[in-house]
């Protein structure tokens, strides 16, 4: 089949952009949608152009390199579904498609369909995590786990990292992508300890970079990949009230992770925090 | 031939090898940790767990990824599970079987000593990642939950549905970022290695491409960590994710360190089979679905009735026929061979042929569609996005596809390469598989290796010898970085007309066919003509497209095909070189008249390590002898 693909090219972070549109001939069905965009890029570099620069990496739905809007939609709209899985069974002749990167303030578009993520690695560095120095661990069935429990932590845990939830929010937000890690080790024994800390600092470190707040569309929960449901934002929430009543003490403050967003490191060349 | 490699084993039993090791080991005062810096290349679970542990320790780590987060790293794919010498099971389990196990499915290529050190700390990884709070699957009762895998008879891999390599990734990278926040480790995305940097004789840095300006930049250190997986797609169709590349260790190995038996590679046999010729990857099926599918192909040649019109008399049962004691469970290097033997009888299914069943019906018969969806649901969900076909109600078609590098970069007890300074962990090393690896070891080495064996052995190192300062103004940084510069700039000069994938994809085949699951004498002969070739035809006829100095994908594939087409050549010649058939290394003039694998143990009872001479002369081999003590040698039989 043929299919008619306007892709958004933009040369680097800060320039302007503008929609290219392309034919490619010869997409079988068997072909997956970024095995579409190779044979595109193929034949860009056969007529000397500039192949259409995406990330990917796993081409299993794994790894979360991948991503962009198809028609508006990120992913493409197929449910559970990452753009390196969507078949191109789903799609007919003469299809007309508009491919854009993630729209979103904090993720700034590094090359065409490429934005650049890390504002969520500052968030995890902010307390995703339960400290535990090699080596201090105790017998592994010392601990006991409720299945449920285990498997509420595994639902949470799933989330890859993509984005999508963030590109697809009218305001942006990453309360999924937030939500989720603090479902994770805020439902399992061992998270208990850093429960309300590690809730304060993620939600300040997500404050700090440019996302939106939540306003219940759910939009996120309809294109996560991994099925990451937004009732997930409603325990974060409940985790946050908690955190901010319990504290015996005064919040330390967030630890100083939330380095200034990559674009304005870019711009100013320095990594003062406040402008 | 010159003289023995030797691989520095602590005297003493095998048990106390490891223990006798770390106290004869040299420490570092915790206040002079932090004026010593370690540069770690990778941020899988090798690279991220030797990160965040020497970051806890107090170092000063900078970690490396090309990824834009270390989150990326393709541990994250793998999906069935973790091995450990719990015996949670009470099955007979023990470090011992764990060892032994190891050993023999290895096909006794492997180094005792470093199998049985990760055997034992192999209860520890479990204990850190349940604490680190990795979601592994858990009974009613809340202890943890195991399954079986290929190549054994107890129960011991912990698993965390079909994603474990997802989930121990994200425990290494949580404590990773955990290190970040403090200011013990700095992260570098996006960055490339393209040279490590050698000064008198140690490895004291890295020169690498920032992928998005382009700019080539040095780094110096105390000591440099490898942990950059492995190089199954020098086979181009490979279950590894697309970037994952042998360049770290290539340049690695330029600059001298050993590259140790470069022709075991593992295939998977239990792969989604290729359909259409723009493919990218292959999509691999977990080997735990052989816990419950049955394998097999129609009796009769080019019977191409739809499977479930093949009634039970006209099936064969292929590995449950000819292995009846391990059946559908066989190692993997057993199973993909046995796999290709029925298809190249022309049994094989699907529209190409290259494929068997591996069929559910009496699973979800036995158990329940609920109980085998519990088990293996998301990856009757891949199955299904990827073909269209429910295999509840169909059997998968499935075949074998490059998975695994058991060879790597050579290393002593202690994880260095021949370089000093310069530690190799992970798949991206030679040292704990032999000719084959087991299913779920993988995750165990790579997390043994960055958890419990770098932390001790990077500080000895340290303590042990005397580093002088240096920094990158250093001539020999500039010197690499010259080299690095000018070869990115021959490959935007050549401005011919192939595309990069049109050269790896020759490759590839050439190298699935002529040294793929099976070799011969003439077979390697012709893949050392065309692999000479290919690499003339790239230097000649490349094109790429754009500059150095900008975000270039195109530049950044040409720049591992090169390493691709160099370490090919080097694999020919190894299998060429061992002229027996252990595990995943198969000669065909080295095999029973039933078809099964003969090893020569008299003659190959060694680690192959391959010494780099120059562009222009033939590698040198040097042979570490391996000794077995505690486990003899045997034919492997799972018959």
């Amino acid at each position: 089949m043929k299919l008619t693909l306007k892709v958004w090219r933009q040369q680097e972070a800060g320039a302007s952009g503008r929609f290219a549109t392309y034919d490619v001939d010869g997409v079988t069905p068997d072909m997956s949608f970024l095995e579409t965009l190779d044979l595109l890029n193929e034949n860009l570099l056969a007529r000397g152009e500039a192949p259409v620069a995406f990330e990917s990496d796993c081409r299993e739905g794994i790894c979360g390199s991948c991503g962009f809007l198809i028609n508006g939609v990120a992913h493409g709209g197929r449910p559970g579904t990452t753009v390196c899985q969507l078949s191109m069974r789903f799609f007919e002749d003469g299809d007309v498609l508009t491919l854009e990167p993630w729209r979103a303030r904090a993720f700034q578009v590094i090359r065409d369909l490429i934005v650049e993520r890390s504002a969520f690695d500052r968030i995890v560095q902010a307390g995703g995590f339960i400290s535990v120095p090699v080596g201090s661990a105790r017998d592994g069935n010392a601990i006991l786990v409720q299945k449920e429990s285990a498997d509420t932590a595994f639902d949470a845990a799933a989330c890859i990292g993509c984005g999508a939830c963030v590109a697809a929010c009218p305001n942006a937000s990453a309360m999924l992508f937030t939500a989720a890690k603090l479902m994770h080790l805020n439902t399992l024994p061992q998270g208990q300890p850093q429960h309300h800390l590690r809730t304060l600092d993620m939600i300040a470190a997500m404050q700090n970079e440019h996302f939106g707040s939540c306003t219940n569309h759910g939009e996120c929960e309809a294109v996560c990949p991994k099925g990451i449901p937004m009732e997930f934002i409603g325990s974060m929430n409940h985790d946050l009230i908690t955190a901010m009543f319990r504290r015996r003490r005064e919040r330390p403050p967030a630890p100083d992770v939330g380095k200034q967003p990559y674009h304005e490191i870019e711009e100013t060349g320095s990594r003062s925090r406040n402008k | 031939m010159s003289a023995m490699l030797d691989g520095g084993i602590p005297s003493g039993p095998i048990e106390q090898k490891w223990g006798r090791c770390r106290f004869e080991m040299m420490l570092v005062n915790p206040s002079n940790r932090r004026k010593h810096s370690i540069i770690v290349v990778g941020a899988g679970l090798a690279g991220a767990a030797a990160s965040a542990s020497l970051g806890q320790q107090g170092y000063h780590v900078r970690c490396f990824s090309f990824h834009d987060s270390p989150r990326r790293a393709h541990s994250i794919a793998a999906q069935g599970g973790i091995n450990a010498a719990k015996n949670y099971r009470n099955d007979g389990d023990s470090t011992f079987r764990l060892f032994y196990d190891t050993i023999k499915g290895g096909d006794y290529r492997s180094r005792e000593a470093n199998v049985y050190r990760l055997a034992e700390v192999s209860v520890n990884i479990i204990d850190q990642c349940v604490a680190q709070g990795v979601p592994f699957a858990r009974e009613y009762g809340g202890l943890l939950d195991t399954r079986s895998f290929g190549g054994v008879q107890v129960s011991r891999t912990f698993y965390a549905r079909g994603q474990t390599g997802q989930q121990l990734l994200l425990g290494a990278y949580q404590a990773l970022e955990e290190q970040v926040g403090t200011g013990t480790v700095t992260m570098h995305t996006r960055s490339e290695l393209l040279d490590i940097v050698i000064v008198d004789g140690k490895a004291r840095g890295i020169v690498t491409r920032d992928l998005v300006s382009g700019r080539v930049s040095s780094h110096a250190a105390d000591v440099v960590v490898l942990a950059t997986g492995g190089y199954s797609n020098v086979f181009y169709l490979s279950t590894n994710a697309k970037a994952s590349n042998c360049t770290a260790i290539w340049r690695a190995h330029r600059r001298g360190a050993f590259f140790a038996n470069p022709c075991f590679t593992q295939i998977h046999p239990t792969c989604i089979p290729l359909s259409s010729e723009h493919q990218s990857k292959l999509t691999l099926m977990s080997e735990s679905l052989r816990n419950d599918g049955r394998v097999w192909v129609p009796l009769k040649r080019g019977d191409k009735r739809p499977p479930n019109d093949i009634p039970e008399s006209e099936r064969d049962y292929f590995l449950e026929r000819r292995y009846p004691s391990f059946g559908n469970l066989v190692p993997r290097d057993v199973a993909s061979r046995a796999t290709k033997e029925v298809c190249d009888e022309g049994r094989g299914v699907g529209p190409s042929g290259l494929g068997v069943y591996l069929d559910f019906a009496a699973a979800i018969a036995r158990m329940s569609r609920e109980q085998v969806d519990e088990k293996y649901g998301n990856l009757f969900d891949i199955y299904e996005k990827i073909t269209g076909e429910d295999a509840h109600a169909v059997p998968m078609r499935i075949y074998p596809a490059p998975h695994y590098t058991m060879g790597g970069l050579w290393v002593d007890y202690h994880l260095m390469s021949t370089i000093p300074g310069l530690f190799v962990a992970g798949e991206a090393n030679f040292s704990d598989h032999g000719a084959n690896r087991l299913g779920a070891s993988a995750l165990m080495q790579g997390l043994a290796d960055g958890y419990f064996i770098l932390p001790y052995t990077i500080p000895d190192y340290i303590a042990s010898n005397h580093l002088a300062a240096i920094d990158t103004s250093h001539p020999a940084f500039a010197a690499a970085e010259a080299d690095v510069a000018e070869r990115v700039r021959r490959l935007v000069g050549i401005r011919g007309k192939r595309s990069p994938d049109s050269i790896h994809r020759e490759l590839g085949k050439t190298m699935w066919d002529l040294c793929g699951m099976s070799r011969s004498d003439q077979s390697l002969r012709r893949a050392l003509a065309k692999v000479p070739e290919l690499r003339e035809e790239f230097w000649n006829d490349l094109r790429i497209v754009g500059s150095g100095e900008e975000l270039n994908q195109t530049l950044e594939k040409a720049g591992r095909i090169a390493d691709f087409l160099e370490l090919a050549e080097l694999m020919c010649i190894d299998a060429l070189d061992r002229t027996e058939s252990c595990g995943g290394h198969f000669r065909v003039e080295s095999q029973t008249s039933e078809g099964d694998a003969v090893r020569d143990d008299e003659h190959f009872s060694f680690v192959s390590a391959w010494e780099w001479k120059g562009q222009n002369a033939p590698p040198e081999l040097h042979k570490e002898p391996l000794a077995f003590e505690y486990v003899h040698f045997a034919p492997r039989s799972y018959k």
